[in-house]
């Protein structure tokens, strides 16, 4: 797998804050313009479902189809401008060790998992469940919830239009970093689905360092 | 990383799950999707057309649609791409959902026989007609930038604000705006992931018919996709046609046609 690290790297040691979110749970903080998000995947193979909403206005938030249309590419890497709702770049990726992230597929529920699974896994954790009582904090609602970016996982678009299954990619220690380009509320949830290959069948724990701006 | 006897014990049983509901999805044969429609063909009664609406290019219109009702959208005056968004008529957060549509039935190259689904695990739509198979579920709609991007500094309609236009008519905000999907944008990637336009996929008289399988909302813009390589910004009208559809039948294809959508009904009817 081709690196894809910033140069110069900088220490976990000199990050300005530095918090540890359990497997399965949600977690949210705010990024100020300038400041560096890392998040690690500790153990490996474990997807994180993310979102991004402008810190002083939730309506304008993380774009998926944005994200992709300027890209013009199916898949989030170093260099990748994470676009939002009106047009404007939330946040841009700046070192990732784990080569590709997706942001075609959105987050599980426990509805979806209904479909691709069967009923009888509707009563099992899901992203939704986390972004709805993570949003929910900040004053928002299941109407602000917004198809997501999945670090970490390889969803890849085969010409044909058809979307492959494949297993996770991280390693332990696979980190993506992304700078805030305006002051975002970062929302995460990492993800506690057990029911297919993405995060190995068993949900690790991530951390997620903030670093000040660099000079 | 030493794993413990209870984790491996974990990740076994849920591997087993893993196992055995692919297993038993593989017991559901999927039904062969048919090719596209035949333009010209699948003529609708006109005793069942409710209401036929043409949208000039660049602007936008949006229809309640029962339950069992079809929305045809058609290019009766030319090659166009037509933008879409749904909200549940009960509850308006509840609404389309791309990525669940693309991730339960692992394609984003939706067609006849096909379904949609909301993000509530339900079927809001069958395309039980379509001509093409070309349409864009990754990219979206024009905005205010693409335009500017495409067309230079003018003022043009846009997608996006057609969609805000619509949601604050109807007492809602940019927030219950969902990601659109567009009808007659026929956008692929290459083997790199890479976005492309495949033209001539697309002409006069191509339609796609949705049936309604929830009491919805619909709104349509149409504005040029922002892949769509012309350098005119020139839509032309297009035509909207409700219409009332022979009722389905017990082996109707997009109800059968997969494991996935099999369960997608029984959710619509929980
Ligand atoms: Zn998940």
């Amino acid at each position: 797998m081709t690196q894809f690290f910033a140069s110069p790297v900088r220490d976990a040691s000199s990050a300005l804050r530095d918090y540890f979110v359990p497997a399965n749970a949600p977690f949210s903080c705010l990024v100020k313009k300038g400041e560096s998000v890392r998040i690690v995947d500790l153990e490996g193979q474990q997807a994180v479902d993310t979102l991004f909403y402008k810190a002083d206005d939730f309506t304008e938030r993380y774009s998926s189809q944005d994200t992709l249309r300027v890209q013009g590419s199916a898949y989030v890497s170093t260099g990748t401008k994470l676009i939002s709702s009106e047009g404007n770049v939330m946040a841009t990726v700046i070192a990732d060790t784990c080569g590709r992230h997706d942001t075609s597929a959105g987050a599980c529920s426990c509805e979806a998992n209904t479909v691709r699974f069967g009923h009888q896994v509707k009563y099992l954790h899901a992203c939704r469940e986390n972004f709805v009582i993570e949003v929910s904090k900040h004053g928002m609602t299941k109407r602000d919830i917004v198809p997501n970016i999945n670090f970490f996982m390889n969803v890849p678009v085969e010409p044909t239009g058809e979307l492959a299954i494949v297993d996770g990619i991280s390693g332990p220690g696979d980190y993506v970093e992304l700078r805030a380009e305006m002051d975002v509320l970062l929302v995460i949830s990492n993800c506690p689905q057990i029911n297919n290959p993405c995060n190995g069948f068993n949900p690790t724990p991530i951390q997620v360092l903030v670093f000040g701006a660099e000079d | 990383m030493t794993i413990s006897v209870e984790t491996q014990t974990f990740i076994e049983e849920n591997k087993r799950r893993y196992e055995e509901l692919k297993a038993a999805g593989q017991q559901h044969a999927p039904k062969a999707l048919p090719g596209p429609t035949l333009r010209g063909s699948a003529s609708i009664m006109p005793g069942a057309v409710l209401h036929t609406e043409t949208i000039p290019g660049g602007w936008y219109w949006s229809t309640p649609l029962k339950a069992g009702e079809a929305l045809r959208i058609h290019l009766a005056h030319g090659p166009a791409a037509v933008s879409m968004i749904a909200w549940s008529a009960t509850d308006a957060s509840e609404r389309l959902n791309y990525a669940d549509t693309v991730k339960v039935q692992w394609t984003s190259a939706l067609g006849k026989g096909r379904v949609l689904f909301s993000d509530m695990g339900r079927v809001m739509f069958s395309m039980v007609e379509d001509t093409t198979g070309m349409h864009d579920a990754l990219v979206g709609g024009s905005t205010p930038a693409s335009n500017r991007a495409r067309y230079g500094d003018k003022v043009l309609r846009n997608t996006r604000d057609n969609f805000i236009l619509e949601a604050l008519k109807r007492g809602l905000d940019k927030r219950d705006i969902p990601p659109a999907l567009t009808f007659f944008a026929p956008v692929r990637t290459d083997a790199d992931g890479n976005f492309r336009w495949i033209e001539d996929a697309r002409q006069t008289g191509d339609f796609v018919d949705l049936r309604a399988e929830l009491d919805l909302v619909v709104a349509l813009s149409n504005c040029p996709h922002p892949m769509d390589p012309a350098p005119d910004y020139a839509p032309p009208p297009v035509e909207a046609i409700r219409h009332q559809p022979p009722a389905p039948a017990a082996d109707d294809l997009c109800r059968t046609a997969t494991i996935e959508a099999v369960r997608g009904f029984e959710n619509n009817a929980r």
